[in-house]
């Protein structure tokens, strides 16, 4: 049975939320007494996928589950999808708007990022449908 | 190097986590894109910004930042002063510039983190 599960959800229409999801659950990796570099990995991975899903997803869920040997979060939006997973993944690929790189985000560095910092990430994703980041963190 | 010396090499005030103690700090990074702050694997680092939003607040609440400097005069708005003051972050302005806030604290001895 999972030690934690807890399903988020991702509000693209207030920027004061945005973050809050990831900030919660840092909180409770951090009640749960899981060792500070691993708290800091999962933080930072899943803030940038939460990021990701407000200003490509349009907002949508995030759902974390803590097991034994490892964390796993699944993200989930209803957006417009990413045409070509690959590009995407490259280091400086943005199609991020200006309102988003005014915020300091939309660099492309985003997934490259959550890359180095699970232990594997995977993309679903379908044009037009939407798109959903799993990643997953060995403990 | 101590949040008060800090305060003092860059003429700032404190305008968030008044009563937070952080100790001391030994490395600062200067940056406008919080995305490259999501990239540093330092804690307890001193964050230089002249990016005046909530998402500073967040990104260094996520990253581990100990304090944010504020830097060309930029203000704190009441929602930053909010979140930082939740979360227990320092948040200091200064009226320097980006480059003269880092080189004054880098002169006197607070390291870069690469």
């Amino acid at each position: 049975m999972a030690l934690f599960t807890k399903k988020y959800i991702i509000d693209a229409d207030n920027s004061l939320s945005y973050g809050q999801a990831s900030s919660n659950f840092k909180k409770v990796l951090k009640l749960l007494g899981i060792a500070p570099p691993i708290i800091k990995r999962t933080a930072i991975a899943m803030y940038e996928a939460e990021i990701n899903t407000i200003i490509h997803g349009g907002g949508g869920t995030a759902q974390v589950v803590i097991e034994d040997d490892h964390i796993k979060i699944m993200f989930e939006d209803h957006g417009p999808g990413i045409a070509d997973i690959e590009q995407a993944m490259q280091v400086g690929y943005s199609t991020a708007s200006h309102k988003v790189r005014e915020m300091g985000f939309g660099a492309g560095l985003g997934l490259p990022n959550i890359q180095k910092n699970v232990s594997e990430l995977k993309i679903d994703s379908t044009p037009g449908k939407g798109t959903k980041v799993t990643i997953r963190i060995a403990l | 190097m101590r949040l008060n010396e800090i305060i003092q090499l860059t003429n700032a005030r404190i305008v968030a986590g008044h009563n937070m103690d952080v100790g001391e700090i030994s490395v600062a990074y200067s940056s406008d894109l919080m995305s490259d702050v999501l990239t540093l694997d330092t804690d307890q680092l001193l964050l230089i910004s002249g990016l005046a939003n909530v998402q500073l607040i967040r990104t260094a609440e996520i990253a581990d930042v100990a304090a944010v400097l504020l830097a060309r005069g930029k203000k704190t708005s009441p929602e930053m002063i909010d979140m930082a003051d939740k979360i227990g972050l320092v948040i200091l302005e200064s009226p320097f510039s980006l480059f003269r806030a880092s080189g004054v604290l880098f002169a006197h001895g607070l390291y870069p983190i690469y």
